[in-house]
This record gives C-alpha cells, structure tokens and sequence, in this order.
C-alpha cells in the first residue's frame, strides 16, 4: 500500500501527462499481480465498496473529531478523503502490518455497513497520513487526482508495449484485478478471448472543426444531434446498452434490448420521441426531455409510454459477426443502410446525410441549425475507418455558435482540488423586470469554466471584497459584475426559482466594463427556449 | 475604574495603544510604531518612529532605508532600536518589553504593562528550533494576542529533518538537472539553507539575485550560510546537480527558463494541502513553516495560559473553536491586509 499510496502523491503534483505516463507505466511493471491490477481498478474508477461512501468517512471523522473544526477543515482543504487523512487521530506511527492493495481490497470488500465503522478505523491505523489518503480515495471511488481511465490504459499499453486500442477492447471484458490481461500484457500470453460476450467497444470519436474547412468530395455532413451518444451490443442474442464513457445503461432502457433482430454492434444517438429537433421531420426532443430518463435504475411504464426512447444511427461496427471497422465509412454507411428495413421503425432509424452543394453552403445550413435546436454538425471522411479514439483529421464536430446572454454575479463557491482556495464557481441571475423600476435577479445558472488563471485571481479577489453574506464555503456578492456567459441551450424547469435551465453555462467575457443594470432580463432568456 | 484592558484597542489596520498613542504593526504610516518583525505586512515604512529589535530595524532599513539620512541629510523616520528583554518606557505610563518569538531574525513578541495589566502581542511565531533566530519565549500576561495562520487541525508541520531528506533525495535523483526552491526571501531563505547546511551539504547553494542582500543581513549577523553564489553569475551546466532558492514569484517566470531542468520545490507550511501545492505547480512540495503549526498554537496557549486569548489573523475561527471546547474567553481581531502567502 505504501508503494501505491507513493504512486498517488506523486501522480497529484505531477502536470506532465508523459510524465505521469511514465510514473504508472513503472509501477505496473515494478508491481506483483494482484497489486498492480487493484491499482490499475482503483485509477480507472472501477472498484466499488457499497460499505464505504463519503458519508461513512464524514462519520468516522465527526465521532473523533469535534464536527465544527471537521467542517472548517474540510472547507478549507476540499477534499473529504485528504482531510480525513490529515486529521485521522490516530497512533504516531503506523500499527501492525502494512496492508497490500490486494489485503485492503479484500477487507473493504468484506465490510458491510454494520461493521464498517469497527473495521475501518484499524486498517486507517496501519497507515501513515498518505496511506490513509491512498486507502480513502480507493474506498470511496472519485481518485480526482488528475488521472483519466484514459491515461491509465495508456500507461498499461506503453508499460508492456501493447496497442491502447488493445487494451480497452479487452479492459471491458475483464474485471478487477485483471489476471488474463497481465499474463497477456507483461508475459506474452495469448490475448483474451472477448468474441462471444456482449461488450463494449470503445468509440470513434471527433475534434472540434475550428478554423478547418474541408472539401465535401472528402467529407460527409450529418447532424449532431442532441442526446446521448450510445453503442448498442447484441452477442449470442444478448443485448446491451452502453453510454460514451462505457457504462451498462441497459436497465435505464429496457425498450431497447428486445428491439435489435441480429447481433451488431452499432453507433448511434439515444433521443427521446418528439418534435423540437429538427422539427417534425426531425423526430426528436430536446435532450432536456431525454434528461428525465437518465441515470435511473428502474422505468416506470408511465415513463416509458411519455418518453419512448429510440436510436438514431450513426455508423456500424459489426454487422452479424463481420467486423465492418477496417473498412471506410461510405462501405459502412452503405452496409448501415442495407441493414435498417430489417430493424424496427419504433426504435430505429438513421441519422441522414446533409446535402450540401459546397463548404460555404453548408456553413448556411448550419446557421440555421438554431432554429431546429440542432447541436450541430458532424462532419467524416467518406475513407476514415472506425478507430477508437480521437484521430485528426478524421472526425469533425462543428457546434452550432453558442448563445451568449449577459447575467450578473450573484453567488460564488469555493472551488475543490486545484482551485480550493478560490472562489471559481459562479452563479449568475438575470432581471425580472426593469432593473431601474425595483426589477429584482433571479438566478439563472452557474458556471466554473471559460476564464484564464489571472482573471480566476482577480475574480477571487473581487469575491473577497464585495461579500455581503457568507453560507459555509459560498458568498453572496454585492452586484457589481456583469459576465456574458455562453451557454449551447435553455431549457424550462422547475428546479429553479427563475423557471429555467441552460445547458452548458461557460463564461465567456468578464464584462468589468458594464454596469449591472443593462445586463439581460429573464424574458429575453425565456424567448430562446426551444423545448 | 476603566474596563480592563480599554488602553489597548485592536483597529483593523493595527493594534492601538490608547495612552501612549502608538501602533504595533500597522498597516499605514503613523508617527510611532512597535515593529514585531522585517516581513511586510508588519513592518511598513514612513513611520515617524520605528521602535523594534536592532535585527528587525536592520531589515527594515534595507527595505525602506528607514532611519537612513535623506537628500537633504535629515533623517525623516527614526529607528529606536530595543534589544531582546530590554523595556521601553513609552508616554501614558505603558511599557514594552521585546522578546523572541522564534519567528525569523530579530522577531519579536511584546509584553505591554499597564496600570498592573499584562498584554503580549506575539506577532508571527513558531516554537520549533531553528538555527537563524532566537527562541520563542513564553511569556505569562493577561491578554494573549496570537496569530493563527495555520489556525486549523490539518496544519502539523513534520519534523524539519523528514523536508530536507525529501529535498536531498531529489537531488540526487537529477544529477544533470537541479532543484528550485521556492521560498520567501526573509526568513524561510535563509532558514532552509542553513538547515541545509547542518545536515552537511556543504555544496555551493544558488541564489536568485532578490535575495542576495538579505542572506548577507543574515550572515552580518551572525548567521553562516555557506558557500552561495548568484544564479546571474553562473552558466546551467554550473548548476547542474546543485539547489537554486528564489522567492516564490520568480519561480514561473522566464527568469526560470535560464535553470538547467529543474525540479520545482516549494518550502511552506500551505503545502500540507495537495490542492495549494498544485495551484503553484509545485512538483516537491516541502512542508518547512515559520509559524506555529495547529498543535504549537494549542500548546501556547495552554503553556502562556492567559485571562483571554485574542486571534490576530489567520484561520480565527477554528483556533476560537478550540478555545470555547476548553472554555477558554477568546476573541477575534479582524485585522486587514495580513498575506497568508507569505509563509
């Protein structure tokens, strides 16, 4: 645990992404199995111990700690896991044995939340303040240390000289601490047999257009619509569904696993059934509407009837056994278009290709990508195999231009992590009337992104200065700062006060120059609704 | 009678004392002042009258030539030196007396008696030892005025001896390269390369050239600091293998750029928190304070043992926190424009 809790206190004050690279590529081939394989679970985020959450920890801490000088620490520091490690009251120097990574898996596996509370707190003793830190953050999942499941699969393939492509395809076939992988990685042994289960593939994925213009005999033009970007996986008749980032979302949408006739793998965008997409040609609601069915674990049919939920296709990978991915997107495209009569119209149908006579044409059509609440376009090369990953010059998203409304400062909230000792998350209101007739802010929205690191400085200055009230790590400010923030849509809801939602707030000017009262008013917000 | 201890009132711009009319540390020029120590939101120029520790009235002369003769061969600020436990009689029937704070050379805690009540301003202090300066002294009083910068639980500082391994193990893990230590040029400079020095790194030790002057105040001082050289001086492949010290501003600028590589250290008591080490870009973070860390301030005030505790600066409201769990009487001063960053 001590070489692994090293690891992670390095990886926390290392920029560099080789650098870090580096760092767990050494520590993958210095550690024995099963060590390196929890350790490689643990940065991926895939361990999960339902007996230890945050709150257990918060609890462990306020029954040894006095709960004022608890909150005031953790305030201050950020971060749950590394104050408690701070604070942990526990022997000078470590009792007993030091736990190896696969031991403090196993134990906190064995725990239940009865006897968490007993349990926990002896492992926490054996430790020194960083081991401590190392054993909460595995615990309770969430490393935040600046290590993306990305980067750690990158780190395996260059540690043992393997293709990342490689390692992700298999990584979704394995679990934790992933022996077939280490023999095939580190000692050569054969590669795991992944053919005959329903897994995830990793997703071919764009950059940004920027400044680029493309030719159109190259390139194919789609929509990039608003949803979800989903792989549907049907192997031996079992079918799933998987999200972006490859997480089973098959039980959020149970209408779509008996839907697929064949095993495919396909690619495609998860809407929900409507008309503000595109209109009524376009078939789609906006994705706030999408929103009320994610992230739960069971559908009522009430659910179900109001929001059916369909995909809209994009690409193929495997099409009944035929690994389609080496071949170029037009024979694809051609092979996706053969297949759709064979798939059902109520939950499938495909993403069309957008005519355009050249760049500049298509340009125009963009524009009007605001009025049918279309995020934007997709632009692919007609010879660009499916590769996972981002590879230039293939794929191009080109977003719509975002919205841009002028709010004013109201709220700011500490930061965590890099930013813990900054106020860098904002929350901005417009007015409900005229602001020189009494007209009051509503909160709108809040935003933590689109500054520079100077301008954080100045704006975490001008919070401590102009405080009007303080709420635990949030301040209320005087109004004095106008932002114009940038922000993809704005929706209704009843979470908040002001009756909307925006999707995507960014701040995209400090306005340091306008006065408060010309900032927008709610109604002008509300009439760029397009639910 | 008057209420006890009305003579001395806190101001946020300073600490007052009423019948003398005289400033400890203020933060705007005023005609007579009681300087705790050199560092600069506690010493300020333009006073009419400096009163402070002959150290500290050397610091402040090489920062604001306080007590230096001007063009015209007056001296407009004068330096009234008094040493440590030496008492100064000020106007209004108050005496001050100077005594080690363990803070950096020449700082300074000051007793103030008055009409039988005892008051000690501690200024900025630590207890651990360090070679550069006098020891802390504890002083019995009435009314205990602390600092609290590191005012909160998860501040214990670690033995000094476990920072500097961490800083020599580095560099001799770049043999080619170097090791930049981030560190304030009064005080925590000094005290690092002297540290350095008692472990027997006997290596010449690089200096950025804004801390040039005040390593030779330390040294005229009593104070060997080795050999030292100035980085303006020198070529990288001189540097490669040794330790270069600079203030923490210098250290992501492109003064930087003229280092052999570099790995970037910084000593201060902020870097027991990973998130303040990363928003420096500290890649070796060395956790060396010159304040009291949150067990030094706990035992202070339980060694000085006062009527009341006052809380100059810093995280207040934990360190009162802890006073009313021990039901102790304590307040906080809301005093302005102390940097936490300096340490």
């Amino acid at each position: 645990m001590i070489r692994f809790a090293a690891l992670l206190d390095t990886l926390v004050y290392t920029a560099s992404r080789n650098r870090k690279l580096a760092l767990i590529a050494e520590y993958l081939r210095e550690t024995p199995d099963p060590d390196r394989g929890y350790a490689m679970a643990a940065l991926t985020g895939e361990l999960d111990f339902p007996a230890v959450k945050s709150t257990t920890i918060r609890n462990l801490m306020k029954d040894r700690v006095d709960p004022v000088l608890w909150t005031l620490s953790r305030d201050f520091v950020g971060d749950t896991a590394e104050t408690a490690s701070l604070l942990w009251p526990g022997p000078q120097q470590p009792t007993g044995e030091e736990p190896s990574v696969a031991q403090v898996v196993d134990m906190l596996t064995a725990m239940n939340r009865n006897t968490a509370p007993q349990e926990l707190p002896k492992l926490l003793d054996r430790l020194d303040p960083n081991g401590r830190f190392a054993l909460i953050k595995l615990a309770t999942g969430g490393m935040r240390i600046g290590v993306s499941a990305r980067l750690a699969k990158t780190a395996f393939a260059q540690a043992f000289d393997v293709s990342v492509e490689d390692v992700e395809e298999y990584w979704h076939a394995l679990d934790a601490p992933y022996p077939e992988l280490f023999a095939w990685g580190a000692d050569g042994a054969d590669p795991p047999d992944v053919s005959n289960r329903p897994l995830f593939r990793p997703f071919m994925l764009a950059h940004p257009l920027e400044e680029t213009e493309v030719d159109l005999a190259d390139y194919a033009a789609e929509w990039k619509w608003d949803g979800i970007r989903v792989q549907l996986v049907r192997v031996a008749g079992e079918t799933r569904l998987y999200s972006r980032s490859g997480d089973d979302i098959s039980a959020t949408f149970p209408e779509l696993l008996e839907v697929l006739p064949m095993d495919a793998v396909l690619d495609g965008e998860l809407l929900v059934r409507g008309s503000s997409q595109g209109g009524e040609a376009g078939g789609a609601a906006s994705f706030n509407a999408l929103q009320q069915r994610l992230g739960r674990k069971t559908v009522s049919k009430k659910m179900l009837a109001e929001a059916p939920a369909f995909v809209r296709l994009y690409d193929a990978m495997i099409i009944e056994g035929d690994d389609v991915r080496e071949r170029p997107w037009s024979e694809r495209r051609e092979a996706l278009e053969a297949l759709m009569p064979r798939l059902p119209e109520s939950h499938f149908d495909i993403s069309a290709i957008v005519e355009a006579r050249d760049f500049a044409h298509l340009a125009q059509i963009r524009e009007g990508a605001r009025d049918d609440a279309i995020e934007g376009l997709m632009l692919k090369r007609r010879d660009s195999p499916y590769i996972a990953g981002r590879k230039v010059g293939y794929w191009y998203k080109w977003k719509r231009d975002p919205l841009l409304i002028d709010c004013v400062m109201m709220y700011a909230q500490r930061g965590s992590g890099r930013r813990s000792s900054f106020y860098s998350d904002y929350t901005f209101g417009c007015w409900d009337g005229d602001p020189d007739e009494g007209a009051e802010l509503l909160p709108v929205g809040k935003a933590y992104s689109g500054f520079t690191d100077a301008e954080l400085k100045k704006l975490d200055k001008l919070v401590r200065q102009t405080t009007l009230n303080r709420f635990g790590p949030v301040r209320e400010v005087e109004r004095t700062l106008v932002f114009e923030v940038a922000f993809d849509s704005v929706h209704t809801s009843k979470r908040h006060k002001s009756g909307l939602a925006m999707r995507f707030p960014r701040i995209h000017r400090i306005r340091w120059d306008k006065p408060v009262h010309e900032a927008d008013r709610i109604e002008t917000l509300r009439s760029l609704i397009r639910d | 009678m008057t209420a006890p201890f009305s003579w001395i009132r806190p101001e946020p711009w300073g600490v007052h004392i009423v019948p003398a009319d005289v400033w400890i540390d203020p933060g705007r020029a005023v005609d007579r002042a009681l300087v705790t120590h050199g560092h600069a939101d506690h010493a300020r120029g333009g006073h009419g009258e400096t009163i402070a520790t002959p150290e500290t009235l050397a610091i402040m002369e090489l920062r604001y030539r306080t007590g230096a003769r001007d063009e015209t061969g007056e001296i407009p600020s004068k330096a009234v030196p008094c040493s440590y436990g030496e008492t100064i009689r000020l106007s209004g029937g108050v005496d001050a007396t100077f005594i080690p704070a363990g803070h950096v050379l020449g700082s300074a805690q000051i007793l103030l008696e008055h009409a039988g009540e005892r008051v000690v301003i501690t200024g900025d202090y630590k207890r651990r030892p360090d070679p550069t300066c006098a020891p802390f002294e504890v002083t019995p009083c009435d009314v205990f005025i602390t600092e609290a910068t590191f005012g909160l639980p998860v501040f214990i500082h670690p033995p000094i001896a476990d920072e500097m391994a961490k800083l020599t193990g580095a560099l001799e893990q770049e043999p080619d390269g170097s090791v930049l230590v981030g560190a304030y040029a009064l005080g925590k400079a000094q005290r690092v390369i002297a540290e350095l020095r008692a472990i027997g790194h006997a290596q010449p030790i690089y200096l950025h050239g804004a801390m040039e002057k005040m390593c030779r105040l330390y040294e005229e001082h009593g104070v060997d600091l080795g050999d030292l050289r100035l980085v303006s001086d020198h070529t990288k492949d001189d540097m490669r293998g040794h330790i270069i010290v600079a203030p923490p501003s210098a250290m992501n600028t492109t003064w930087s750029r003229r280092l052999p590589n570099t790995v970037t250290a910084m000593a201060s008591g902020w870097m027991r928190v990973r998130g303040r080490a990363r928003q420096r870009g500290v890649e070796l973070p060395l956790i060396i304070s010159d304040h009291a860390d949150w067990n030094e301030l706990t035992q202070t005030i339980e060694d000085v043992n006062p009527h009341e505790t006052w809380i100059t600066h810093g995280r207040e409201e934990a360190l009162l926190r802890w006073c009313e769990l021990g039901q102790r009487k304590a307040r906080a001063l809301a005093l302005v424009g102390r940097e936490e960053e300096d340490d």
